[in-house]
């Protein structure tokens, strides 16, 4: 199944003239007009409805398969949260707006920093950063903030545990910070020696997954917040993996001082094929001076925006109004359904929904990475023995997952464990959806025995096969081209 | 249990599986004096009849005003099979496309997106999104720095014509990073850069100047002379563009002789509603040159195994996930969604169809500046045009009027006089589309009553 480019479809002179006003004469000088037509299709409504709706059903989404995506949280986003957040007196809201008309929304956000605050133990709450990167680029800048204001500047080194996400040491960069690798010992925690000789006084701070990345939760947690600490530094904690901890522990109580939350895992914000996020921050009583702008505040009965004139140690704004309200909504209303009970629940059967497919894929005969360990929210599966036995690797079983109906796991993150995948199933999914994908590793592992090339080849049933990475990136063919296409 | 399926059966044979007794057993990892007892402070939960009485009530409180204000973000009218199609599960509840044989519908998408903005832009090539167009602008700066290998400066110039919020934003987001941003001075009396106020930075190392069109103020900025001035100097030229604005006006990649280096913007008036300033997504293009240094996902079209045209995410060795600490940028996401919406916008409108929304907004506002000129206490900041906002100047304080209105349900346009007080009370009002002749001359009358009252005795 394949689809024509949209442009393809484009013939001179059809309009969906339904949707738009006329052409009308403008007073414009010569020297300011455009003298030929932007390259927008030429179709009627109908054409760009069925175009959209059939490349929509080339995508695998949650909706349509079950989506074990490690660190990725791919539970079920409820229609409900959709269809509110949409309500007409939201969606007309100018954000610049004055307050007085925006009494509902800013309520709204208001209570659902109190409850992230609940959540997590901060003190503080900012909604605007608009993607887990946005989250930490925001901590850590708080971090250097906090040391600055200090006349600490020589604090200039961020600590990362070498199974972290790329976005840790990429945001510490975009920082203006130096980047220190700590290594993880050989059960999944952070090699305490090490950590000890790593930090000092030019140590600004720590940014830990906990759980981790590794699906395994950082049993040591205590003395690496006294580390810290005793050295000067502050802790950050990656929200990745909260949905694996919510109700049970609470990282302001573990110690940090500085956290992100991604929205969109934990309280299921929708992914959108790749954003938009959501990265909110909870700060600890040190670092609530320096939160980015703006904040809902309230003075009586009434809501309105913080902004510098409240909080003047700021870092400042990262967006041009307020995040991305719209998913802050979603999270709204997500988390009102699941009230105080049903945020322990989340953790529970998470972690229920884990360690129940890990256990069967270990007496299928999968090595675990971590086979003394508890999953967390998610495990993680080494292929390196079929690798080295039968050449078939983690993207062969990924692949080949795809032919039975099921989204690959993450493949070959976190980068410490070779051939791995990572497995979260979440807690939305049902036990009979669980067994199926447990019977497709196995079937898949049976075939890697007898007829690995067809594992190798998979999928087939896709849109279309393995792709050439390659070639894309060498012939880059990043937009079309009319003229070319003719030929 | 919300959202959860298991069955008591369910759960007992999964502990047994595992071979514990209880859920709880599952989190013996966590040292014991961590743990809490549950979150008293979130409140019992809610059906969704419950909480769907409760958002109603909350947006019916902030209602459909008649809404004046742009600034950034505008109101538009969105064709209905925007948000039906955009909404469907399999766009709404997918991953970013890392397995691209699983994703062919999103990457697809993105590639006619990418085509979409490199054309009305008048550049060569396309990111997937940013995260919103002020956000943008801050990795634009810090694009042009590794770009510009001829500056060592680190110097961007931005001129106060630019969106206030978009100078704080690109400073909260480059400024870490050894970059200085320096606010040049507009001519005060037409609302435009000034080129003389330029000539003061035109024997330094400027790393890129940064040219907003239209500008902030509604005004058409002289591009071409702009562009030529900054290109004569090695600086890069950065245009933030309003891409509604594309359809009819010169774009960024055809000004003056050799064209601006990158383009950014807000892509909200692409088929996003308002919504309290969320999600919008970010635009970002620029010159093929460059495209190595573009920050955030790009997709490529390929062929797969049996010759099959198909396409993926390319270039990845910019990126985070492979180049951690040396990639260009930490972003990891897109605004895939939003993305997906203006697509399909821009795809039901076509070029004809832009045009005709830019048309409308041009002329709605010159009809709402005509009868703005006729009230009393009011008079028009420039003379002489502009696209679809413009500056109003009132003999009496602007924010008393701007609560008047909204007492009649108008928001009646963006209060000035703190970021530009040369201008003295000055409001920035913008028209679009969606006004009717009748919501302009409600709104010229709501005015005149407004500013009449707060002025009271002193006329």
């Amino acid at each position: 199944m394949t689809e024509k480019l949209i442009f393809e479809s484009s013939r001179e002179g059809r309009r969906a003239t339904a949707q738009a006003p006329l052409r009308q004469r403008v007073d414009l000088p010569d020297h300011l007009r455009r003298n030929t037509p932007p390259l927008l299709p030429q179709v009627s409504e109908l054409q760009t409805v069925r175009h959209f709706t059939r490349l929509s059903q080339m995508n695998f989404s949650i909706d349509t398969h079950v989506y074990p995506l490690g660190s990725c949280t791919m539970k079920y986003n409820p229609r409900g949260c959709n269809t509110l957040a949409m309500l007409p007196g939201f969606l007309a809201r100018h954000p610049l707006s004055h307050e007085s008309m925006g009494q509902g929304f800013l309520q709204t956000m208001y209570e659902l920093q109190d409850m992230l605050k609940e959540v997590t133990g901060m003190k503080g709450v900012s909604l605007t950063p608009m993607a887990g990167a946005q989250g930490e680029f925001a901590g850590v800048a708080m971090i250097k903030a906090y040391h600055d204001a200090r006349g600490d500047s020589a604090r200039n080194e961020i600590l990362v545990p070498d199974a972290a996400h790329g976005t840790n040491p990429a945001t510490a960069v975009m920082c203006g910070c130096k980047v220190v690798e700590i290594p993880t010992d050989d059960q999944g925690d952070v090699d305490l020696e090490e950590l000890r000789k790593a930090v000092g006084p030019q140590t600004a701070g720590i940014m830990l997954t906990n759980p981790s990345t590794l699906g395994v939760f950082e049993r040591h947690i205590e003395e690496v917040r006294g580390i810290v600490h005793d050295a000067g530094g502050l802790l950050y904690y990656d929200g990745a993996n909260l949905n694996a901890i919510l109700g049970k522990v609470r990282p302001g109580d573990m110690g940090f001082d500085v956290i992100h939350m991604n929205l969109h895992k934990t309280f299921s914000t929708p992914h959108g094929g790749g954003g938009p996020g959501s990265g909110a921050v909870g700060v600890g009583e040190r670092l609530l001076p320096y939160m980015p702008i703006p904040v809902v505040g309230k003075d009586g009965d009434t809501y309105r925006w913080l902004d510098e004139k409240d909080i003047p140690g700021t870092i400042g704004r990262l967006s041009a109004f307020m995040g991305n309200a719209g998913v802050l909504l979603r999270a709204y209303i997500y988390m009102r359904m699941l009230g105080r009970d049903g945020m322990s629940r989340v953790s529970e059967y998470a972690t229920l929904n884990a360690n129940y497919v890990m256990v069967r894929l270990r007496d299928a005969g999968f090595d675990l990475a971590f086979p003394r360990r508890r999953a967390s929210h998610e495990f993680i599966i080494s292929l390196k023995r079929q690798a080295r036995e039968l050449g078939v690797t983690a993207m062969d079983f990924a692949k080949s997952l795809l032919d039975y109906g099921f989204h690959a796991p993450t493949t070959y993150f976190p980068l410490l464990v070779p051939e791995c995948l990572l497995i979260e199933p979440t807690e939305t999914e049902a036990k009979e959806d669980l067994d199926g994908f447990v019977e497709a590793m196995v079937a898949i592992l049976a075939e890697s025995a007898h007829d690995p090339e067809k594992v190798k080849g998979a999928p087939y049933t896709t849109p279309v096969r393995r792709l050439d990475d390659v070639k894309a990136a060498r012939q880059l063919d990043l937009v079309y081209n009319p003229a070319s296409a003719d030929a | 249990m919300a959202f959860i399926p298991h069955t008591e059966t369910d759960v007992r044979e999964m502990l047994q599986a595992i071979g514990v007794d209880s859920i709880d057993q599952l989190f013996d990892e966590i040292p014991q004096a961590l743990r809490v007892d549950g979150l008293k402070g979130v409140p019992e939960a809610v059906g969704e009849m419950e909480i769907t009485r409760i958002m109603h009530q909350r947006a019916a409180r902030d209602g459909e005003p008649l809404t004046f204000i742009g600034a950034g973000a505008y109101e538009h009218h969105i064709p209905a099979a925007v948000w039906e199609i955009a909404t469907r599960g399999e766009f709404y509840s997918a991953y970013t496309p890392y397995q691209a044989e699983a994703s062919q519908g999103t990457l697809q998408l993105i590639y006619e997106f990418q085509t979409m903005m490199a054309s009305l832009t008048g550049l060569d090539v396309s990111n997937a999104s940013m995260y919103d167009g002020a956000s943008a602008l801050g990795e634009a700066a810090l694009m042009a720095v590794r770009a510009n290998r001829k500056s060592r400066s680190g110097k961007i110039l931005m001129p106060r014509t630019l969106h206030p919020l978009y100078r704080k934003v690109a400073r909260a987001v480059a400024g870490n990073q050894g970059l200085e941003f320096i606010e040049v001075d507009y001519d005060h009396a037409n609302g435009t850069l000034d080129l003389k106020a330029l000539e003061a930075y035109a024997d330094e190392d400027v790393t890129a100047l940064v040219i907003p069109q239209p500008n902030f103020l509604g005004r058409f900025e002289d591009v071409d002379a702009l562009t030529d001035w900054a290109h004569a100097r090695d600086a890069q030229v950065i245009a933030v563009v309003n891409p509604t604005s594309l359809a009819l006006i010169k774009p960024p990649g055809e000004w003056g002789e050799k064209g601006a280096d990158i383009a950014c913007g807000e892509g909200q008036p692409l088929g996003i509603p308002m919504s309290s300033g969320g999600p919008f997504f970010g635009f970002m293009t620029c010159r093929q040159s460059w495209v190595r240094q573009m920050p955030g996902r790009i997709v490529g079209r390929t062929t797969d195994m049996d010759g099959r045209t198909g396409y993926t995410l390319t270039l990845q060795a910019r990126e985070q996930h492979i180049r951690r600490s040396k990639a260009t940028s930490n972003i990891c996401t897109n605004q895939g969604l939003m993305v997906t919406g203006a697509t399909i916008y821009m795809s039901l409108l076509g070029a004809e169809g832009l045009a005709g929304v830019a048309t409308a907004c041009m002329n709605n506002t010159a009809r709402m500046v005509e009868v703005m000129s006729s009230v009393d206490g009011v008079e028009v900041a420039f003379a002489g045009g502009q696209f679809h906002e413009a500056v109003l100047k009132l003999d009496c304080p602007v924010a008393p009027v701007l609560e008047r209105l909204a007492a009649e349900d108008i928001a009646g346009g963006l209060d000035l006089s703190a970021e530009y007080p040369e201008l003295g009370n000055a409001l920035l009002v913008c028209a679009t589309e969606t006004k009717s002749g009748d919501d302009i001359v409600r709104f010229g009358k709501a005015m005149a009553d407004a500013v009449a009252a707060v002025a009271g005795g002193k006329r």
